[in-house]
């Protein structure tokens, strides 16, 4: 353990208008060490970063570098302290290339991107990183733009280095190439500090974890000393039991065969490769890949939302009818076959439910037809709305406020309860628990799996692979709009699943 | 006959080619600046506002002194330019006003600005064709190197023109030098692409804007002032610029953002433009048809260019939005 000192936050709140995102947080970082800050969503350790980064400035509090007080208001201030930080969104120029974004924004020497790219080059050597520096970065894949970032951090001389959520976007294998590259730098005297919410990387990783909770400062405590348990009551404030009931699945029957599917992209590209797999009823089929290999594209194609081609075909088989095609069938029809869609996007409100409705009009969105004549039964609608509100734990002042207003993981809820509502034979989510805290993300998946109990078929589209390898049956991996891989959830390994993830890609690379 | 025609269209592209580096300027530093022709207008008048005066001043044409010529009038027309510009960059940068709207308004604005001050001096030289003509002044713009006419075609197409067209190339192929090889230039470029990231790198995006803006205004003020000064032979009448002004910012898509295809383009353009002098026995209405051919020229670019949907020829990220830091 270090003993120096790098830098030191005292009493930091912050507010906005009336929300207290920051309430008198402490926070010691030493030189050469790696510090997690973990929390759920919402508990202020990205806020309490942006202040030590410059992009927001503290109501109240010090802020101390080498022991020295110091006033950040703004980047430029961080970096001339030696902190820099690494944001979740990318702050780089789509159009340049590696080197011209890492010298963005400096002035001082003469303009030569050789130079630069020199000094670049003992910086990766130094570090171990894999880089083409000549490459745009709308080329990029999300693990090159993050190296990037890092890269354009230390070109600045940081000595303090912030990630905010680096593992989010990350395959296994990648995240394991980051954490060596981390290692490197603290041994190099750097201080690093990760923000996380995943238990099983701040334990890998970090020396010591600070715990922060509804913008409050819980703890401190290091590393060896700590278990996922001791760290999620830390984080919740009480002891829970996050376990997900997985049982074997019973009475498979099949309810979809996918062959052939493919769907091309408006700029030309395949995004879906000749897909084929099944689905049973009974069972959870997770989709791993990526984000953007196509998994949205294929449930769009299931929905009836996606033109695929003419080879394509999906087959779904209810109990009462025959085998039914579903390419070429309207999106109404397929969902009165009992095929539902539960897409949460990265904007909830973007897909599924009007923001300026209340819950009982958002429910009624799935209902409006099968009503007769032209006046609307708003009755049914509206006992389905409590129903989803008491069940599902949704805070809300009522049952007519306007979905808008209500926080990200209660819109989320309402949109998952409206789908499973139905009672469809066939359900598909997508990130059902993002943004969403680990309760309720527990309680979501429960809900999936007593689905899987009562015969549905389930295709779930997640980013965690934890939560997959927990949850579902069988896991499906998608990488670049095909299937490198079908495994056994009970079995598989993450390092299993992350090879898959990549492999295709790899080899595309190597025709080159 | 073709030494003509490329002599003419390289006369016709000049006024175009200022107007599209400056707008491509300031397209770079995200604003849309659609009022451009009526910048390019303000500076024409500004100039021949400098002039009259000029002119006026002196007791007879012989007294004219070459330098005051040419620098008054230019002083004018950047000052006239230099105004439109702040007041765009004041409404759209600091107000955030919407820039379509404001660049709208602007080109409304200076055309009426050109038009008004245009009648005015008309009516004080009380002439009897609505036009006013600064014949002194406008020599010394048109001024050519003594030995261009003794060098036969040659000298037609390379060597016949006044000093502002080659302002007009030199000045595009320092944009293109200014934005791909300097470090402002690199920073002018991610302020139109990305201004949090430029922002978050220490760029200051609204000085950046305003700069960028306000020279580009002033460059395609220039373009005013040699179509009235040069390629006009110093004779102004109210709305004889015509549709230059919108041909240029044609002239920026079809050039992909690029000042040096600029350059190529608007001698292209100004060769569309008047090629209907060169077919004999056209109507009147089928005239109308042949200058039409710059915008289907652009309209086609624009098809091809999203057709191979490359992000380089694609104009910047963030042009025509605002910026908010505070946006969360």
């Amino acid at each position: 353990m270090a003993e120096a000192l790098a830098l030191e936050l005292k009493g930091i709140t912050k507010t906005f208008g009336s929300v207290v995102a920051n309430k008198d947080v402490d926070l010691k970082v030493y030189k050469g060490e790696i510090l997690s800050i973990l929390g759920e969503n919402g508990s202020g350790k990205t806020t309490l970063m942006n202040m030590v980064s410059g992009i927001y400035y503290p109501d109240s509090g010090e802020i101390l570098v080498d022991g020295k007080n110091v006033v950040i208001s703004s980047p430029k201030d961080a970096f001339a302290y030696k902190i820099g930080m690494i944001h979740q969104h990318f702050k780089l120029v789509d159009v340049f290339t590696a080197t011209q974004n890492i010298v963005l924004g400096i002035k001082d020497g003469k303009y030569s991107i050789k130079a630069v790219e020199k000094r670049v080059r003992e910086i990766t050597e130094k570090y171990g990183f894999n880089i083409d520096l000549n490459k745009k970065i709308y080329e990029m894949s999300v693990s090159e733009k993050q190296t990037v970032e890092i890269i354009k951090v230390l070109y600045r001389g940081a000595d303090i280095l912030i990630l905010d959520e680096p593992t989010a976007v990350l395959t296994p294998q990648e995240t394991r190439k980051l954490f060596d590259i981390l290692r490197k730098m603290k041994k190099d005297g750097k201080s690093i500090i990760i923000i996380t919410h995943k238990l099983h990387e701040v334990l890998d990783i970090s020396d010591r974890v600070t715990i922060l909770r509804k913008g409050e400062y819980v703890g401190t405590v290091e590393t060896k000393d700590a278990t996922e348990s001791s760290l999620t009551e830390m984080m919740m404030g009480e002891k829970v039991e996050l376990n997900i009931t997985r049982e074997e699945p019973e009475n498979l029957t099949e309810r979809l065969v996918v062959e052939n599917l493919t769907v091309i992209k408006s700029d030309g590209t395949l995004a879906l490769d000749n897909v084929k797999f099944n689905a049973y009823g009974g069972e959870i089929l997770g989709v791993a890949g990526i984000s953007g290999c196509g998994q949205k594209e294929l449930l769009e194609s299931i929905a009836g939302l996606q033109v695929t081609t003419k080879k394509s075909s999906i087959l779904y088989k209810p109990d009462d009818l025959g085998p039914q095609q579903l390419v070429g069938k309207t999106p109404r029809e397929i969902r009165k076959l009992g095929v539902a869609l539960s897409f949460v996007p990265e904007d909830r409100l973007g897909m599924g439910l009007v923001g300026n409705m209340d819950i009982i009009d958002n429910m009624m969105l799935r209902s409006y037809k099968s009503g007769r004549g032209s006046f609307l039964n708003r009755k049914q609608p509206k006992s389905l709305a409590t129903e989803i509100i008491e069940n599902l734990e949704v805070v809300t002042p009522s049952a007519s406020t306007p979905v808008r207003r209500l926080s990200g993981g209660n819109v989320q809820k309402v949109l998952v309860g409206r789908e499973i509502s139905s009672a469809p034979k066939v359900l598909m989510v997508a990130y059902p628990v993002r943004g969403l805290d680990i309760n309720s993300s527990y309680t979501i998946y429960n809900l999936l799996s007593e689905q899987k109990k009562n015969g549905t078929s389930i295709i779930f589209v997640g980013e965690d692979l934890d939560v997959l390898l927990e949850l579902c049956d069988r896991i499906m991996v998608i990488n670049s709009g095909r299937i490198t891989g079908i495994v056994d959830g009970r079995t598989a390994t993450k390092e299993e699943i992350g090879l898959l993830m990549t492999k295709s890609v790899e080899r595309e690379e190597n025709n080159e | 006959m073709i030494a003509t025609l490329i002599q003419r269209a390289v006369v016709q592209g000049i006024p175009l080619l200022f107007g599209s580096t400056g707008e491509i300027l300031t397209e770079k530093s995200g604003n849309l600046n659609l009022g451009i022709p009526g910048i390019m207008y303000v500076g024409g008048i500004s100039g021949v506002i400098g002039a009259f005066l000029y002119e006026n001043s002196l007791a007879t044409p012989e007294d004219a002194n070459g330098f005051l010529a040419i620098s008054i009038p230019l002083l004018c027309s950047i000052l006239g330019s230099l105004i439109m510009g702040l007041i765009y960059c004041f409404l759209t940068v600091t107000l955030r006003a919407n820039q379509n709207v404001t660049g709208l308004a602007m080109t409304t604005f200076g055309v009426g600005f050109g038009n008004f001050f245009g009648g005015s001096l008309i009516k004080l030289v009380d002439s009897d064709v609505p036009s006013i003509t600064l014949t002194t002044t406008s020599n010394y713009f048109r001024t050519t190197l003594p030995f261009a006419e003794s060098t036969g075609w040659f000298g037609k197409i390379f060597l016949s023109y006044g000093f502002l067209a080659y302002a007009a190339i030199i000045i595009a192929l320092g944009c293109s030098f200014f934005l791909n090889r300097t470090r402002g230039g690199l920073h002018l470029r991610a302020v139109g692409e990305n201004p949090a990231t430029a922002d978050a790198a220490g760029i200051s995006v609204e000085k950046s804007k305003y700069l960028a803006t306000c020279i580009g205004s002033v460059i395609a003020g220039f373009g005013g002032l040699y179509y009235v000064m040069d390629y006009a032979n110093g004779v102004w009448s109210n709305d004889g610029f015509g549709d230059r002004g919108w041909l240029a910012i044609a002239l920026v898509i079809f050039a992909i953002w690029k000042p040096k295809s600029g350059i190529l383009g608007s001698i292209l353009f100004g060769g569309l433009y008047i090629i209907y002098l060169f077919i004999p026995g056209l109507a009147l209405r089928t005239q109308e048809l042949f200058k039409m051919l710059p915008y289907v020229v652009t309209i086609v670019v624009l098809i091809i260019v999203s057709i191979r949907n490359k992000k380089e020829n694609q104009g910047p990220q963030s042009l025509g939005l605002s910026y908010f830091r505070e946006e969360r």
